[in-house]
């Protein structure tokens, strides 16, 4: 699979804001086809890394390419029609308020144009079988639905796009453990049923070994040494248990250690 | 490439770059705040005040640009426009009829008095009407405008960007700034004429209630009076005015939401910036204005002082 020529590309990236350096220096090459877990402590980076990819923001230092091209540096047009083949699904869902949830899942395919309304209807109805919604959940506001609800029509409305590259910021974060396992499991139906390159933030274990090919581990900045690489860990999911790196031990494990006697000491 | 994302206009492309001041929004919500504090301070890095009022200043005039450009795409649909206009409309028509009556009936309970010392009681209506039409219709209506409808656009675009939904737009290919102010602007400087000849008309009849019922002033020769001062010149100068208030005050109460910080916090903050600044640029704008009509009013009638009856 490596050998192929990888379709998103991030180049030396450094990002901050203000005086905050979140990224610095990453290198880091997704394939196609790939399912790529990155994981790491709260605040390192993780969630920026995807919405660089997305060009939602723009990278300090260096580049981040989509197959090949620089996303700083597309047209307004070719952005959109990058953006058109990536389904984003955002950590609290990011579902549209104000409309119910066949608009939400119909809301890109609108934007997009060239669906006649039975086929966005369709369409929609498809989408939200395959995440698990009934139809009569269509004419509901998010407001009315719960947190695994609305994650799976937030997947949907990603979906219905049918993306190139799915990226899911916390898919399972705040949801009970049955309905980790169902995001989990419609992750790996999402890879399955097209042959999508997913790029999945989490810092749920099970997920990781239930998804991923390959997982990246971020460590936060400000808390390296100087001159250490801020990825911890690139490799197969197998190989982090055996991993000896301290730090990834600490993650993988969960295990607090001499983890709070260093945040009182920095909160000092 | 410029080594400071915050002094990077961001409304260049259809990206929406998050600036320096909006690091919370993007960094995870749990992120650990001992960290900010934890990063050497270097001054040199901080802009001063003015340079951060020039920066805002500048991002807004793109963000302008970009919304007003919208008008001219895909992205406006009419559905939108038209919800939003009864949305303005309907909300500020209450608040704006009684501030117009009552600010009315007081210019005339302040006038009287001076007026009727130096025997010109029938000239008050010409005096209160003209300053009506000129400014306090359209400033009224604009800061009411600001007040009721702008500051819930600033609050609804603060909670969009805070819960993701701005970037939910612009990742199902849809430019958040031309989608969203794109309506919102045109629906206010449509509606805002509307809203200032409300404002006028009942500023006119409070003070006419005043004048005329309580003050028994002559009426033939008040409103002879008020018709000869007041003309079609006037009502078009005010109307001309509150439909730059109403492009200004949605520009400026969509902007702040945009750039709202994390939390509730920041959404409220969100409002109160829309409001304040916008209520600021009223009364500049309406400065401005007033200098610069009096200018043409003399171009194109040299002599005009000789207008007042």
């Amino acid at each position: 699979m490596t050998n192929a020529t990888p379709l998103i590309q991030l180049v030396n990236v450094s990002i901050r804001f203000g005086r905050q350096q979140v990224l610095s220096n990453i290198s880091l090459d997704v394939f196609p086809h790939q399912t790529m877990v990155l994981i790491g402590e709260s605040g390192c980076g993780k969630s920026v890394t995807l919405k660089l990819i997305v060009g939602l923001l723009q990278p300090t230092d260096g580049d981040v390419l989509f197959e090949g091209k620089s996303v700083q540096s597309m047209s307004e047009r070719e952005l959109t029609a990058m953006r058109l083949r990536v389904g984003f699904l955002f950590q609290g869902s990011a579902l549209f308020d104000s409309l119910n949830v066949l608009e939400n899942v119909a809301f890109g395919l609108r934007a997009k144009g060239g669906f006649t309304e039975s086929d966005i209807r369709q369409r929609v109805r498809d989408k939200l079988m395959e995440v698990g919604l009934p139809p009569t959940a269509e004419t509901k506001m998010p407001a009315e639905l719960s947190g695994g609800m609305r994650k799976r029509v937030g997947l949907a409305r990603a979906l219905a796009l049918e993306p190139d590259v799915m990226l899911y910021d916390e898919p399972t974060t705040g949801l009970d453990p049955i309905m980790t396992d169902v995001i989990n499991e419609l992750i790996l139906q999402t890879r399955s049923r097209r042959p999508v390159t997913s790029l999945v933030v989490t810092h749920e274990m099970r997920t990781v070994h239930k998804v991923a090919d390959r997982v990246v581990m971020l460590y936060p900045f400000t808390r390296l040494q100087a001159g250490e690489s801020q990825v911890l860990y690139d490799g197969p999911p197998q190989r982090l248990q055996t991993n000896l790196n301290p730090r990834v031990r600490q993650f993988v494990e969960g295990e607090a250690r001499d983890r709070l006697s260093e945040l009182r000491g920095e909160a000092q | 490439m410029s080594p400071n994302p915050t002094s990077r206009l961001s409304y260049r492309r259809h990206a929406l770059t998050v600036r320096g001041a909006d690091a919370a929004a993007v960094v995870e919500p749990d992120a650990e705040v001992g960290e900010i504090s934890q990063s050497p301070p270097d001054t040199e890095d901080r802009p001063s005040a003015w340079l951060n009022a020039f920066v805002g200043l500048g991002d807004w005039t793109l963000f302008s640009y970009r919304a007003v450009s919208g008008l001219f795409s895909r992205h406006l649909k009419l559905k939108e426009l038209v919800g939003v206009c009864i949305d303005v409309g309907v909300s500020s028509v209450g608040v704006v009829v009684i501030t117009g009556v009552f600010i009315g009936m007081v210019l005339a309970v302040q006038a009287y008095n001076q007026f009727h010392m130096i025997g010109l009681d029938t000239s008050i209506g010409a005096v209160i009407h003209m300053s009506i039409v000129r400014e306090l219709g359209p400033v009224l209506a604009a800061v009411m405008l600001a007040g009721r409808v702008g500051t819930a656009m600033s609050a609804q675009l603060a909670t969009m960007r805070v819960t993701e939904q701005i970037d939910a737009l612009a990742c199902l290919g849809v430019d958040p700034v031309k989608f969203l102010v794109g309506p919102r602007f045109l629906g206010c400087v449509l509606v805002i004429p509307l809203l200032t000849i409300i404002a006028d008309a009942f500023g006119v009849m409070g003070s006419s209630l005043i004048c005329l019922k309580v003050f028994h002033i002559d009426e033939f020769h008040y409103w002879r009076h008020t018709a000869n001062f007041v003309k079609l010149w006037d009502l078009f100068v005010g109307l001309g005015k509150s439909v730059i208030f109403g492009g200004v005050l949605s520009l400026i109460c969509c902007h702040r939401g945009f750039n709202s910080r994390a939390g509730a916090e920041g959404v409220g903050r969100a409002a109160t910036e829309g409001f304040v600044l916008s209520f600021v640029a009223i009364l500049v704008i309406d400065f401005v204005m007033a200098m610069l009509t009096n200018a043409i009013a003399a171009i194109i009638w040299p002599g005009g002082g000789g207008r007042v009856a």
